[in-house]
């Protein structure tokens, strides 16, 4: 994919090739941690989205000032910079979704997308491309989280994004809501993710060796 | 006393922060995979956490007296980078045989949000100095603990005939959330 590095590439690069749930396995704590009803999973993804764009921007910015030795500390600033701004914004706007989403609006520092994307991509290219990786995986890590906290709420209160789904004798799964719910549902998310993608890579080969 | 008591059975038991809060998923299901590297990374991970809750317990109250809270993430997670370069440097003067044994594990602490999410807590909880340094090293004890028994779990899975679909991550994390339901068995100890 690092080949021809345009911006829808780099796009869609973020939202399904290398979708930083599924495939890099990147971020799992906030994944994890606040998908018990899928509003949260949606305030968090967009939460982390912004802070991915601009630090993703910034750092591509400054990539040839900041020094190669330093450049782990700088880029920890630049990313709690932009972290505390959102949960100063968040604090003072949105109080009932930040009270939900607890320490995981903080702990935005160390979830590792943002780091890995930084020291992989930003560093190494121009602001826009960057800003378009930024985009890609942040909407991309919205999405999946989002699903898997829908799945949860779905089957852990019988509700999606509050709205009744399930019928009134429905009897909701505690568990679902809990923490081994969270593992459980992610695991077998990722058995079916896989599985997708063989399929796609099998049906891939094959039209390569019909064309052929 | 008993204050002491509840924070130990607490922090390694009843809130475990990997099997019962979500905190250090990253490093638990990527350096699982066999016990002795989980042992080393536990280590690793005690000896920092231990350090950094006291280390932002006393800056807590530097930044209380400036009233500067609003600055304690950057603070926190740049008193957390620098210590585990300090940790990193001291130990490779001090034990060159643990750091050999602890080798690339030790940056990689940086990005553990278990770090970061225990000093928070030993802020928000109102904790004293020795209160939060005991609450950082058990709360590490609780994580190496979780750690270490999934690694062994993993082990016995490589040699065990699994359909190849559940093979690594998809059978850890399935299996993770089998043991969070066991520790979710403690909830009633306190």
């Amino acid at each position: 994919m690092a080949k021809k590095n345009t911006v829808p590439s780099t796009l869609l690069n973020g939202l399904i090739t290398e979708n930083p749930t599924f495939t890099l396995m990147l971020g799992m704590c906030p994944t994890l941690g606040v998908t018990t009803a899928a509003m949260n999973g949606i305030g968090m993804g967009l939460a982390t989205t912004f802070v991915l764009v601009c630090s993703n921007l910034f750092i591509s910015l400054l990539r040839n000032i900041i020094p190669d030795k330093v450049r782990i500390p700088s880029y920890i600033i630049v990313i709690a910079s932009f972290v505390t701004m959102v949960d100063l914004f968040m604090q003072a706007f949105l109080p009932d979704l930040r009270s939900a989403l607890g320490s995981y609006i903080p702990l935005i520092v160390v979830n590792c997308i943002i780091f890995a994307r930084a020291e992989s991509f930003a560093a190494k290219n121009p602001p826009l491309l960057s800003l378009a990786d930024g985009l890609g995986m942040g909407i991309g890590f919205t999405i999946s989280i989002t699903l898997l906290a829908a799945i949860r709420e779905l089957f852990g209160t019988g509700t999606i994004f509050g709205a009744q789904v399930m019928p009134e004798s429905y009897q909701p799964m505690g568990i679902m809501t809990q923490v081994p719910g969270g593992f459980i549902t992610l695991g077998l998310m990722m058995i079916l993710a896989n599985a997708a993608r063989k399929s796609i890579q099998k049906r891939r080969a094959a039209r390569k060796e019909a064309a052929a | 006393m008993s204050t002491f008591l509840v924070i130990v059975i607490g922090q390694i038991l009843v809130n475990n922060y990997v099997m019962c809060q979500f905190y250090g998923i990253c490093p638990f299901l990527g350096v699982s995979k066999r016990v002795d590297t989980a042992l080393g990374m536990g280590m690793a991970v005690t000896f920092v956490i231990t350090i950094a809750s006291f280390v932002t317990r006393l800056l807590q109250f530097a930044l209380d007296a400036l009233s500067l809270q609003y600055l304690q993430t950057i603070v926190f997670i740049l008193v957390i980078a620098v210590l585990v370069q300090v940790v990193e440097s001291a130990l490779k003067k001090l034990s060159p045989s643990l750091y050999q044994a602890l080798g690339v594990y030790l940056p990689l602490i940086t990005t553990n949000c278990v770090v970061l999410a225990v000093a928070q807590k030993n802020i928000s909880t109102g904790y004293g100095l020795l209160e939060s340094t005991l609450c950082g090293f058990c709360a590490a004890l609780g994580f190496t603990l979780a750690l270490v028994l999934l690694a062994g779990i993993r082990e016995r899975m490589e040699e065990s005939e699994m359909p190849t679909w559940m093979k690594g991550f998809p059978g850890a994390l399935i299996m993770s959330g089998l043991m969070a339901m066991a520790f979710m068995g403690f909830n009633g100890l306190i």
